[in-house]
């Protein structure tokens, strides 16, 4: 059932505020979320004025140059810091997107910078994903066969291996399904635009023999039909992919297969 | 370590509205309003079927700039819904996915709700 409001121990106060060193002309103020699991209290948003003088382009820089400079304890995930790995997911500027192919000059005024919404946070702007992980895992996303394997790869024509094009570029970073007002309200049994997409993954790869299982999997009032068509996942996806493209496919096979 | 006391990070708080979710949100409110509606129609036929006396009593009612401000209102929710509907429909052929003709479609229902909204009540 959607709760609208935020629980009582995730109601965010003000934080402390830091100023940038002396000297520094060219300053962007970032108000970033914080939650500490060891002190008891309640999240805060802290800011932080950062010296974009001397700082990388992207918010990505921005947080670690915090990290490494002003607050050691300011804690997020990162990796490539090219948009490949979906490490550094968030809601930055109120949309979700990836911190490290987000310019900072894309944004006016202040940066807002929130761990991806609607998640249970373990510190600061790390969320805990494993629900969707699980919920990825329920797919089966791996290829299945019944046929016996050839002593080579199994082909697949030209045209059928397009239909993988905005597909496989996915890199799972959860910015789409935690955009989706019905993944907020019924995320417990709504698989949200990531894992649908990846469904259809599977489903359209033509090597695939287990489609018909597949789609009985789907067949659900909430794992797939909960997707209303909103949109947000499109809006975005910082790949600019298009799960909401996906789930109508999705909707597409399972009325066609009658 | 304990994972229970763990906060929900801010969603409707913090995300910035998209004219995506917006329209969708409209799509429903305006569904729920014209269902109320419904009941205001049901209160005018039944009105109607009782006699002339019920009747002149329910054109008064329906007369006043109260009455007259909810039906401009529920006018422009039929038409919006209608037009959002057939949006949908669109939509279930898998086609107009891509944001641009999103964008494009979500103004396009915006707009012609508003036209037919205004038409409606210079013709009537």
């Amino acid at each position: 059932m959607a709760q609208f409001k935020l629980p009582a121990n995730s109601v965010i106060g003000k934080g402390k505020h830091l100023r940038a060193p002396e000297g520094a002309r060219n300053t962007k103020a970032f108000h970033v979320y914080r939650w500490n699991p060891d002190d008891g209290q309640t999240p805060v948003v802290d800011t932080f004025e950062v010296d974009l003088d001397r700082c990388g382009p992207m918010v990505l820089d921005g947080l670690l140059k915090i990290k490494n400079e002003m607050d050691s304890t300011l804690t997020l995930r990162r990796s490539c810091r090219e948009g490949i790995c979906g490490s550094c997911a968030m809601n930055i500027d109120g949309t979700n997107t990836l911190a490290c192919t987000k310019a900072i000059d894309e944004i006016q005024g202040d940066i807002k910078v929130y761990p991806l919404p609607h998640m249970p946070v373990i510190k600061d702007l790390v969320p805990d994903l494993t629900h969707f992980y699980a919920q990825y895992a329920s797919i089966k996303p791996w290829l299945q066969t019944t046929t016996q394997p050839p002593n080579r790869e199994r082909l697949q024509s030209k045209d059928d291996r397009a239909k993988l094009d905005g597909l496989y570029e996915c890199i799972l970073c959860a910015c789409c399904s935690t955009s989706c007002p019905s993944y907020w309200w019924n995320g417990d049994r709504y698989l949200g635009p990531a894992i649908l997409l990846q469904a259809y993954r599977w489903l359209v790869d033509s090597r695939d023999e287990f489609t018909g299982e597949r789609l009985d999997n789907l067949e659900d009032p909430f794992r797939l039909y909960r997707c209303h068509t909103i949109l947000n996942c499109t809006k975005t996806c910082p790949k600019g992919l298009n799960p909401g493209k996906s789930i109508a496919e999705i909707k597409k096979m399972m009325v066609a297969r009658r | 370590m304990p994972t229970d006391n763990r906060p929900l990070s801010p969603h409707l708080q913090v995300y910035r509205p998209q004219l995506t979710a917006v329209l969708s949100i409209t799509h429903r409110l305006t569904g729920v309003a014209l269902a109320v509606g419904t009941l205001v129609l049901v209160y005018w036929l039944v009105a109607a079927a009782d006699g002339a006396d019920s009747y002149r009593a329910a054109q008064a009612v329906l007369d006043s700039w109260l009455v007259k401000l909810l039906l401009f209102g529920w006018t422009f929710a039929l038409y919006y819904h209608l037009a959002n509907g057939l949006r949908h429909l669109y939509w279930d052929t898998g086609n107009g996915f891509d944001l641009e003709t999103v964008y494009l479609s979500g103004k396009i229902v915006v707009g012609m709700a508003a036209i037919l909204t205004v038409l409606t009540w210079i013709i009537a």
